[in-house]
């Protein structure tokens, strides 16, 4: 006599390990979530308040990534947008390209894209000098005569 | 054919089980093609690779900022032309429907009967959109094209 198991009874197989698209799906909603605050303050700082897109320039920058504020800020929107950004793309490749070949290339050229602008950027907010020797006064912020 | 769902083979003695009649076999309104989930969907995606592309372009710009106050300047610059000027615009809008739908698409995963309610959700997204929108569009066309 043959006993079969009742169904849906799953023991024998259950994986093992973190399951990394469950987290990349929470990380998609947890991003995203602090991603509207600090995208939206970015877009009401540099656009709306002030003179708007017309004051954007060196000085304003420099003025802004003196701040430790905005220093942790723009650090912050940084990884979280380029790594949701990456990861969305990569839901569509997995959606859309078929061949592996391409699939594998792809996913390759998201990884290194963002692996290297990650670094390029987190270098340039923590290397910033906003008084380079010799600039033109013209181009630099006011608080660099009183060095 | 199996007549009775519930209860087969249980007890004889109770009064016979009544089982509701199945629902009749009407479609319309469980499509999901063409409908307001489809369209949210749909503008998900195209608005995040739209953002993600220019996500791309904008980390290296803002790299320039380590380069020299000239050249970041130079290319800022670009940002305040009138067909630029538009393009912000363009990407906004697009910020702001891929923020407010991802909010949507939060509360349809997490909040109990926000699936219920997902196409109510998705007109107080256009919704929320529409006002937003309405407030920043004078001020940055203001900025662009004014004085």
């Amino acid at each position: 006599m043959t006993t079969i198991d009742a169904p849906r009874t799953s023991t024998a197989r259950t994986r093992r390990g973190m399951n990394l698209e469950k987290w990349g799906w929470m990380y998609m909603r947890a991003s995203g979530v602090v991603l509207v605050v600090l995208i939206f303050g970015h877009l009401f700082v540099n656009l709306v308040a002030g003179e708007g897109v017309k004051q954007i320039d060196f000085a304003f920058v420099a003025g802004k990534l003196t701040d430790p504020f905005w220093i942790v800020w723009d650090t912050l929107l940084l990884w979280l947008a380029l790594i949701h950004g990456a990861n969305g793309m990569r839901t569509l490749v997995n959606d859309y390209v078929t061949k592996p070949k391409v699939r594998s290339a792809l996913h390759f050229a998201l990884a290194a894209s963002t692996a290297v602008l990650l670094i390029l950027g987190t270098l340039v907010i923590y290397t910033f000098d906003p008084c380079p020797a010799g600039a033109d006064p013209e181009f630099v912020a006011s608080f660099c005569s009183t060095l | 054919m199996p007549a009775k769902v519930a209860g087969a083979g249980a007890s004889s003695s109770s009064a016979p089980l009544t089982v509701p009649a199945p629902r009749p076999p009407v479609i319309a309104g469980t499509l999901y093609r063409g409908g307001e989930g489809m369209w949210s969907w749909v503008l998900h995606r195209i608005t995040g690779v739209a953002i993600y592309f220019f996500l791309l372009v904008h980390i290296l710009d803002t790299a320039l900022i380590r380069v020299s106050p000239e050249a970041y300047d130079a290319v800022i610059g670009a940002y305040k032309t009138p067909i630029m000027g538009l393009g912000e615009l363009a990407l906004v809008a697009a910020i702001l429907f891929h923020a407010l739908n991802g909010l949507r698409i939060i509360l349809v995963d997490f909040w109990s009967v926000g699936t219920r309610h997902q196409r109510a959700l998705f007109w107080t997204v256009l919704s929320v959109w529409a006002v937003l929108m309405l407030a920043f569009t004078p001020r940055h066309l203001i900025a662009v094209f004014g004085g």
